[in-house]
């Protein structure tokens, strides 16, 4: 089979993934269902001969995993109270975005095929890249060369969003009650 | 036999000789991220998930004694100042902000691609020690609200 067909058996598989996920009233399923659907991602990755990006996206969905299954395995949040919606504001909703959907079919027609034309930029670096930079791995020498501000600039988000989850966690441990306040 | 913290022996005792190859495989994709798929990122996230891995398995307490939690801190605030300072030093000596002022090397040896390397080094360091002090924060907010109970 070519790409493009194991392709959209992956995202139909993760979309399938999804609904489940939503859909589930256990949380600990829904948190595997949400695996299923990043395992899938990683796997269309290495699909599409990105392992840089593939690597991540497994590792990240490991962690992320391990996180919530320790986080939510021993609180009582399973049983979930069915929430009241509107449901005239629903309808509406529907309704207009599957009236976008269709809408908006005919403009696919106006985008190029798949993967063409190759862009400039990216010839440039492929030709280029490994002679400037002496990094054999194209995507390093993207990421940590021509484009290292971007990186600067994420580093910097990690960074802020690390302080910001300690300063919000932390907070309960400075309010210690005091010595006359305690009964 | 008394239930300890964290997980039974075989899990204790396979994590004991696993969590050094994890270690070091982390270490690798870190090294060769300039040569290979990976780089500091990936890297680090594996740095992060072996430290994970022996605070699951031998408990809170273990891992505060086995790991200096201030340092990792420290080395977390002061990797980002580093790779401000690569920049700089870029400034200083290439001519712009961020410029690869170190000698380039042959193409696909380990030690080449300049200030590439040094990067990678530095978001790997960050990357780990950032995301294990995030979950050490969840697992620590556990304990302080056992306290205030």
């Amino acid at each position: 089979m070519p790409v493009e067909s194991w392709l959209i058996f992956l995202l139909s598989f993760m979309i399938v993934g999804s609904i489940i996920a939503l859909e589930m009233k256990d949380l600990l399923s829904a948190i595997i269902s949400i695996g299923v659907v990043g395992l899938g991602v990683s796997v269309a990755f290495l699909l599409l001969q990105a392992p840089d990006l593939a690597i991540v996206q497994f590792l990240f969905e490991i962690f992320s995993i391990v996180i919530m299954v320790r986080a939510f395995i021993k609180k009582d949040y399973h049983k979930e109270e069915p929430s009241k919606v509107n449901k005239i504001l629903a309808g509406v909703t529907v309704i207009t975005l599957i009236a976008i959907f269709f809408l908006s079919v005919p403009l696919f027609k106006l985008l190029p095929p798949f993967g063409e034309p190759l862009m400039t930029t990216a010839r440039y670096y492929l030709e280029n890249g490994a002679r400037e930079t002496g990094s054999a791995n194209i995507v390093s020498a993207v990421i940590l060369d021509y484009r290292a501000y971007d990186t600067l600039g994420e580093t910097t988000v990690l960074f802020t969003a690390i302080l910001g989850t300690l300063t919000i966690i932390r907070i309960k441990k400075r309010v210690k009650p005091t010595e006359d306040e305690k009964p | 036999m008394k239930q300890q913290a964290g997980m039974t022996l075989i899990v204790k005792t396979v994590t004991r000789i696993s969590v050094w190859l994890i270690l070091l495989y982390g270490i690798y994709i870190i090294l060769h991220g300039h040569l290979s798929p990976g780089g500091g990122f990936a890297g680090g996230v594996i740095i992060a998930l072996a430290f994970l891995n022996v605070m699951l398995a031998f408990g809170r307490d273990f891992i505060k004694n086995w790991l200096n939690i201030e340092m990792l801190h420290d080395i977390d605030s002061s990797s980002a100042m580093m790779f401000l300072a690569v920049g700089i030093l870029g400034m200083a000596f290439g001519g712009s902000f961020l410029a690869n002022f170190i000698s380039h090397g042959t193409l696909f040896n380990l030690v080449s691609s300049g200030t590439i390397q040094v990067l990678n080094i530095v978001i790997g360091l960050k990357v780990g020690m950032g995301l294990f002090i995030v979950v050490w924060a969840l697992a620590l907010f556990h304990l302080d609200r056992k306290e205030m109970k």
